[in-house]
């Protein structure tokens, strides 16, 4: 995902937006650009637990097992849209950045912290729990 | 009803006046006011609750049916008043037939539990409708692998119409249950209750209904329309959480096992038998929701103030509104549509998720819910894999429905 957004990419242009429709929009962009998951590989056992939307997440380890790669989709756009935002936190990072490394507090800096909150069943806070999980396990 | 009656009961319908009685109405979400439009899921409490709570707490609280004193004696009654409350609103006979339970749910599975494995046997059948929540399955479900019961599902139409005589055709000698919801919480649908009674007590089959969706809605009484029970839960029917209601004929409640064993159920107890209060204290173990149910009280004493046609009328006047509205958005398809339905809209819209749409107009102050609602099953039947929800109730305005359409065009906007 070389053509993938930084985190301070993100937060530069979410400030340039007035409201929540144009920043909505940015981020059902994002999604758009995000490289499609291979199709074999939405299925049951790789979704994580979301009432709302459906979210399906890979993970493997490349280049020695020195970083992580990752697939990622969701039927929601905007839960997609913020797929390509935790893919720029965790994407192509060492499994130890991965585990130590807590997407709601970055997120919190664009105010998206609130989709990643517990009570949001949209999927992502058991997709990050399942990230950091595979990064805790390769690390072992 | 009739336009011009209809008409007659909005003239003097003063939706600010009621608006002033719900202190909630004036929070402002994400700066913009609330526009509370998920009352199928939860409705908000008007000040009579509030305090009916709060005073309760604050200057007359013990626990029920024990103490020989003032203060138990007091809450005693008030919890007894409650229960007198809930059998007028229901027009029951006799207050033995009101049991009160956490939620509808717990009532559900009170009529599973006492009714299906206490009355029912191998080989009886249960029949539920294509549009029911899952806690109209579930319990039955369990009860079909325990007990052989056997577990069938009575059609509706494309628009989310109950099918009366494909259901009249599937009843038989074997049919000793219909569990039936009164009015869909996803389409809205109203199932003709007097009709599906008649032609279950005609097989000799019990009904069982859900009414959790429709005592907010319309005057309900069972004996009128005969049914074996009754089911609602307090919260959406504007009282506190934690409330449910279960209206059963005296003579079946009699005959049915308890459910839960404990304290207050109980004639006597010994190590060697135990025998049961009379009803309804036989299926009210434990100390019982108390505060919630005086809550409850003063929840139906609240919409009996207004009135059930006085409301029912207003919100078919915001459902039409809102019909031509919605169906105006581009792309946007309404998921049931049958004639006889309350003030509840689904839909789904071309091109993007129900969770798009309430994640975009929750920052427009808009509340609405996206999702399969606890009804997958009835989501496979409309061929949808969930759906957009906005439920409509006694105090939502005009101005709500343009908020929300005004929402769902920058929606398609949105996503072009």
């Amino acid at each position: 995902m070389s053509d993938a957004i930084t985190i301070e990419e993100l937060t530069d242009n979410f400030e340039l937006f007035d409201d929540w429709d144009d920043r909505f929009s940015y981020i059902i962009d994002l999604g758009k650009k995000m490289n499609p998951m291979p199709e074999e590989e939405m299925i049951e056992e790789n979704k994580v637990r979301g009432c709302m939307s459906q979210v399906w997440v890979t993970s493997r380890l490349e280049d020695n097992n020195t970083i992580m790669r990752f697939n990622a989709d969701s039927d929601a756009f905007i839960v997609k849209g913020l797929i390509a935002v935790l893919m720029a936190i965790y994407d192509g990072k060492s499994p130890s950045y991965i585990a130590d490394t807590d997407a709601i507090a970055v997120l919190a800096q664009v105010g998206l912290d609130q989709h990643l909150s517990p009570n949001r069943r949209n999927g992502l806070v058991s997709m990050v729990e399942r990230i950091r999980r595979d990064a805790s396990e390769a690390l072992n | 009803m009739s336009e011009a009656i209809s008409q007659g009961f909005i003239d003097d319908y003063d939706v600010n006046a009621i608006r002033a009685d719900f202190p909630i109405l004036s929070e402002l979400v994400h700066g913009k006011p609330l526009c509370f439009l998920d009352n199928g899921a939860s409705a908000q409490k008007p000040q009579a609750v509030i305090d009916a709570i709060a005073d309760t707490y604050k200057h007359c609280y013990a626990n029920v049916h024990r103490g020989a004193y003032a203060f138990s004696e007091q809450t005693t009654a008030n919890y007894e008043a409650a229960r007198e409350i809930v059998r007028a609103f229901l027009n029951a006979n006799s207050e033995k037939e009101v049991i009160f339970t956490g939620n509808a749910t717990g009532a559900m599975n009170l009529v599973a539990h006492s009714f299906g494995r206490g009355l029912l046997k191998e080989g009886d059948e249960v029949i539920i409708s294509a549009m029911e929540h899952h806690s109209n399955i579930v319990p039955w479900q369990m009860l079909r692998d325990e007990k052989g019961v056997e577990l069938t599902v009575a059609p509706i139409s494309d628009d989310g119409t109950f099918l009366l005589e494909e259901f009249k055709s599937m009843l038989s000698e074997k049919t000793k249950l219909v569990a039936i919801t009164h009015v869909s919480n996803v389409l809205g649908s109203v199932v003709p209750l007097q009709e599906v009674v008649e032609a279950a007590h005609a097989v000799g089959a019990k009904v069982m209904v859900d009414g959790s969706q429709a005592v907010m809605h319309m005057p309900v009484d069972v004996q009128d329309l005969d049914v074996d029970f009754y089911i609602f839960t307090g919260h959406k029917l504007y009282g506190p959480t934690g409330i449910g209601v279960l209206y059963g004929k005296e003579d079946l409640l009699d005959k049915m096992p308890p459910f839960m064993g404990g304290g207050d159920m109980i004639a006597s107890v010994s190590y060697e038998k135990s025998t049961w209060a009379e009803l309804p204290a036989k299926f009210e173990a434990g100390t019982p929701q108390i505060v919630q149910a005086i809550g409850l009280g003063a929840a139906i004493d609240y919409v009996q103030s207004v009135g059930l046609e006085r409301i029912a009328a207003h919100e078919q006047r915001l459902l039409n509104y809102a019909t031509q509205r919605l169906c105006a958005v581009d792309g946007l398809r309404l998921i049931g549509t049958a004639t006889n339905k309350t003030s509840v809209l689904s839909f789904v819209m071309d091109g993007t998720h129900p969770h798009d749409i309430a994640t975009i107009v929750d920052r427009k102050g808009v509340c609405i819910r996206a999702g399969h609602h606890c009804a997958e099953p009835l989501m496979d039947r409309m061929g949808v894999s969930g759906t957009s929800r906005a439920s409509l109730a006694m105090y939502n305005t005009m101005e709500e429905i343009d908020t929300l359409a005004t929402a769902l065009e920058k929606v398609r906007e949105i996503f072009g």
